[in-house]
């Protein structure tokens, strides 16, 4: 029999206000097995606990029950004031009366009421609790990071300063990430590469870091501390062993007409190609679509002038495996492909533009060498007209767009503004906003330079629709604080396309068992208070693959995030939860269910022996539960047709229990 | 391949020949419409409000025909065609219409959007293919430049029609390449010619009309196709210009050599 | 005031639109073929209806320069259906009675030869009841 105390907690009015905590108290007094019974202002302070502490040595008491905040709150709280008077900590139960309770009723007597009936329920529960001992496992002291963007970079950079090895997994050629293909960044403009390209560089030289460039995850599998990822080196047909990144192949590649992905499509590079001036690794690449000697067997010009013999077109993708402590997710974004919004116009309209493709048109490594020119003539444009949030802010009835915000349009589209302007002056610069959204430091001062000294046309409306006229194009567009309907003939118009979590999120989200939300972002363990976690332990988010985030943000994130991931590898044993499934082996009736519904795939299956009738053995296929693994989510138990899985800390019994109790 | 057939009003009388092509065409192809007995005219324009009942029965008696029939229907008026469509959708999606029409009609076995409606294009297009089409035609219109007029009723609303990417629409321009001309791209191919607004103001139907016909003529084209006998009309008329504005069905009959 | 809201309440509901889902974007208004005919433009529909201020529209020629051409519903991102409200406050005037806008003896007066029948059928759906 237990001797089980009761705490009320006041929370100050949170709970007190709504809720007659004395008469909760001394409801649950008269509970089967409660001894003590009180209420007190604010559990979690010092005093608090130093009241649960005084009762548990007074009354002798071996179970506890706390009416207070959600236990995401302080449940660790109570559970250490407890296990210092000597009592297991999971014989503590929290009754939720904030959250379930005075934070969603407005009726005292119905609070009150339903207060009691959770803490009846707590009451019922710690009955059957029994101690738990967690135990603990080992940790790989090397972490992986998915995608080599600069949030992918900054976080290996800080797990590796901190002494830990990092691998970075990178699919295409080189890191860099879509920050390679900026021209200037907001709100300093100091030019993208000359601040990325060292950090670049800095993972390279970095003897903790190993960059897989043009590789992609293949499998993860195992827990935090224990991960294993097999990774795909996809073949480069060019050994980066011997490659010295001399760029003579990809100067006399004869295959010419390939189109240039980092300069988004708008010239063309050879079938042999290193990405850019700066990439690392600086290797070239053969690209397998487009070279005629892989397509048909008759070339060869790379493999005859390279001066190493690094071309080998007979390298296949290689599968390596590695062993990991903790894994983040950088797997960046995409813009959204505009062409599904014809009413702009991009995909009959070569001078259609997106904002990506215009970084391009304005940098120096650009296809204009940095000079503006437009994509249909090579002409100078004198009349730009910015198109905001496309794609962007959408209901669910407009299939084409996103829900959310993309974040960064604002401020990039005054930053092209002004650039333009200052380039340009005899540029006319019109911008069609919705609002303009500027929070960050310096961030809206940079806008209204935009405005006040550069002098760009911010038009508070919306275009509607963007045609061909002749060598123009006609946009017709809203005014609204005119009550105007404008038809502007524009040289070149830019839409401020939406951003999305890039194609791979969803099946690395699905090999790493971290949760995404309906627009393919990681989801934070807690949107504000673990916002670089993602729920499954050891799992990390760094960069615009947990949300829409500027640069600055990005490297604020990715920062956190490795410090995240340090506080994993400077462990050297992991504390495991306890509450984990087992399955009673007499109950098992090796159907399966539990195998195929558990996300973590910790459960196995095996033929064991068993003593039969008359001394006899019988084989039977059983369930097991690697406990190091299962995250306790219970999904097995609820699948089980037998009743032979059990969660440890939440057994079927204990559930009944608590069922009974708020039923009583 | 036999489809029910709802020509609508406008085919009877002054649209004659969208109509008249446009069997003599099929006969061409190898399909067969099959005119729906005793129809009646579709109200020519969908009723958007929820409480409009009465005006969407016409409508609804010629898709529980075409169903009682165990066929599918085609239209080749665009008027028609949005407006059954439509209402078809209401059927299917919109409970409280849907209960109050079948209330209405009392039929054996209540309508719930069952039918399935096709334009006349879409047979063309999904049924009898382009590269059939190719194949059949017998005076290729070689070194014509046509420019495919769409309006807004065969388009829009984009998710009810599901006819053709609205902001930039294929089928038209699939059936000029495949007739052996050559289709212009234009940016006022899917915006109003000014529809019934021609009866009170034909100023402002004048306008529109002038805005997509000088577009069609800027973009080199010869001739302007349509499958909406408004639009037809509109254009001709009011649009301003000599450039030749005929239904999509003539041109088709004259490249298959059954005009 | 209470009229004006029974008024407000009907179009909401004959029109099927949420006006609360409009962010202000004006691209309804950017695209409407019929700007220059309107006194007042889709956006204001939506924004008026939410305001309550339905006699101003209904007293308004512009629901009756609406070409029902749908260009506003399906470019609209937040899918609120400005020709819907226009559709409404026009029906919630012509409903009335000898509230016609297009009166049958006009008729005769417009009819030119190629005049196809689906304009009048169109015309008179619109504007008579």
């Amino acid at each position: 029999m237990q001797r089980i105390g009761v705490f009320i907690c006041h929370c100050g009015t949170n709970i007190a206000g709504t809720v007659d905590v004395k008469a909760v108290a001394e409801a649950l007094s008269h509970e089967q097995g409660v001894v003590f019974s009180t209420d007190y202002q604010y559990m979690c302070s010092e005093s608090g606990q130093q009241l649960m502490r005084e009762a548990i040595r007074e009354h002798k008491l071996t179970g506890i029950v706390v009416g207070s905040c959600s236990p995401r709150m302080h449940e660790a709280t109570f559970r250490k004031a407890a296990s210092l008077e000597g009592i297991n900590p999971y014989m503590v139960e929290i009754a939720n009366l904030r959250e379930h309770v005075s934070w969603i009723h407005k009726d005292m007597k119905e609070a009150t009421e339903k207060a009691i009936i959770l803490g009846r329920a707590a009451i019922a529960k710690v009955h059957l609790n029994a101690p738990l001992t967690a135990g603990e496992s080992p940790v790989t002291k090397r972490a992986l990071v998915i995608g080599g963007g600069i949030a992918g970079i900054q976080t290996a950079l800080d797990i590796a300063e901190a002494g830990f090895e990092v691998d970075i997994v990178e699919k295409s050629p080189t890191i860099g990430g879509k920050m390679a293909q900026l021209d200037k960044t907001f709100p300093t403009l100091d030019c993208a590469a000359c601040i990325l390209t060292p950090k670049m560089v800095d993972a390279a030289q970095n003897e903790k870091i190993t960059i897989y460039a043009y590789s992609e995850l293949e499998a993860v599998k195992g827990y935090v501390g224990n991960f294993k990822a097999q990774i795909r080196r996809k073949a480069r047909y060019v050994d980066e062993t011997k490659c010295t990144g001399c760029g003579l192949c990809t100067e006399k590649c004869p295959q010419k007409k390939v189109p240039n992905e980092f300069n988004m499509g708008m010239d063309t590079r050879r079938a042999i190609y290193i990405p850019f001036a700066q990439a690392v690794p600086k290797v070239a690449t053969i690209d397998a679509t487009y070279c005629t000697m892989l397509k048909t067997g008759k070339c060869g010009v790379c493999s005859k002038i390279c001066g190493t013999g690094a071309i080998d077109y007979t390298q296949k993708d290689e599968i390596i495996e590695r062993e990991y402590g903790a894994i983040v997710a950088a797997t960046g974004f995409n813009p959204i492909d505009a062409t599904v919004y014809g009413e702009y116009g991009y995909a009959t309209c070569p001078d259609v533009v997106t904002s990506l493709e215009l970084e391009r048109l304005m940098n120096a490594a650009g296809p204009t060498n940095g000079t503006l020119l437009r994509p249909s003539d090579k002409e100078h444009p004198h009349k730009i007209v910015f198109v905001q949030c496309v794609g962007s802010r959408c209901t669910e009835t407009d299939e084409r767009g996103k829900p959310y915000c993309s974040k960064i349009c604002c401020m990039y589209t005054a930053k092209h503004a002004m650039l333009i302007r200052e380039k340009y002056p005899d540029t006319e610069v019109y911008v069609f906003y919705i609002d303009v959204r500027t929070p960050g430091k310096n961030f809206d001062e940079f806008y209204r330079r935009a405005v006040e000294q550069y002098g760009v046309h911010y038009i508070k409306g919306m275009v509607g629709k963007v045609t061909q006229n002749g060598k123009q194009l006609r946009v017709q567009a809203s005014d609204l604080l005119a009550g105007e309907q404008l038809h502007i003939d524009a040289d070149l118009v830019v839409l401020a396309t939406a951003i999305e979590p890039d194609k791979t999120a969803r099946s690395i989200g699905t090999m790493l068992t971290a949760s995404m939300d309906t627009n393919d972002f990681f989801t934070e363990a807690h949107p504000k208070l673990r916002p670089v976690e993602s729920p499954t332990a050891g799992i990390f988010l760094s960069g615009i693959c947990q949300g829409p985030k500027d640069i600055p943000e990005t490297v604020s994130q990715a920062s956190a995030c490795a410090a995240k991931v340090i506080g994993v590898l400077a462990k050297d044993k992991l504390t495991c939860n306890p509450c984990v499934a087992s399955s009673d082996e007499m109950l098992c009736n090796g159907c399966s269910s539990c195998e195929k519904v558990c996300p973590y795939g910790a459960i196995t299956y095996a033929d064991k022996e068993f003593r039969g009738p008359n001394r006899t053995t019988l084989i039977r296929r059983v369930a097991s539960v690697n406990p190091a693994v299962c995250q306790g989510c219970g999904a097995c138990t609820v699948a089980c047709p037998s009743g032979a899985m059990d969660l440890k800390g939440f057994t079927n019994k204990q559930i009944m229990a608590e069922v009974d109790a708020i039923c009583k | 391949m036999k489809f029910s057939y709802y020509p609508g009003c406008t085919l009877k009388t002054k649209g004659k020949d969208l109509d008249r092509y446009g069997r003599l065409a099929a006969k061409a192809l190898g399909f067969t419409l099959e005119e729906l007995p005793d129809w009646q005219c579709c109200g020519a324009v969908y009723p958007m409000a929820k409480d409009e009942i009465a005006t969407k029965l016409s409508a609804v008696r010629a898709l529980v025909a075409t169903r009682d029939e165990g066929q599918e229907l085609v239209t080749l008026c665009s008027a028609c065609h949005n407006v059954i469509k439509q209402v078809n959708n209401d059927m299917a999606a919109d409970a409280d219409i849907a209960l109050r029409v079948n209330n209405y009609l009392g039929l054996e076995t209540p309508y719930n959007g069952e039918t399935s409606v096709l334009h006349y294009l879409e047979v063309l297009r999904d049924r009898v293919g382009f590269d059939k089409i190719k194949a059949a035609v017998k005076n290729p219109l070689t070194g014509r430049r046509i420019a495919a007029y769409y309006g807004c009723l065969l388009l829009r609303p984009r998710k009810v029609m599901q006819f053709d990417d609205p902001e930039n629409p294929t089928i038209l321009e699939g059936l000029i390449r495949a007739l052996g001309a050559e289709p212009v791209i234009w940016g006022m191919r899917n915006e109003c010619c000014g529809g019934y607004v021609a009866a009170e103001d034909k100023e402002q139907s004048q306008k529109r009309s002038n805005i997509v016909m000088q577009d069609a003529k800027k973009n080199g084209a010869d001739t302007v196709i349509t499958a909406c006998p408004l639009c037809l009309y509109n254009l001709a008329k009011n649009g301003g210009t000599e450039l030749p504005v005929v239904y999509f069905t003539e041109l088709l009959a004259e490249a298959l050599g059954v005009k | 005031m209470s009229h004006s809201n029974n008024k407000t309440e009907q179009v909401l509901r004959s029109s099927g639109v949420d006006v609360r889902k409009c962010m202000r974007c004006g691209k309804c208004t950017a695209t409407c073929p019929a700007f220059d005919e309107m006194e007042y433009h889709p956006h204001q529909f939506v924004y008026m209806v939410e305001k309550g201020e339905i006699e101003k529209l209904a007293a308004s020629k512009s629901i009756y320069k609406c070409l029902s051409c749908f260009a506003c519903v399906d470019r609209c991102p937040r899918g609120v259906e400005p020709a819907k409200l226009v559709e409404a406050v026009r029906l919630s005037v012509i409903r009335e009675q000898g509230q016609n806008h297009l009166k049958t003896d006009s008729i005769p007066a417009m009819l030119d030869e190629d005049m196809p029948q689906q304009l009048l059928v169109t015309a008179l759906r619109k504007y008579s009841k």
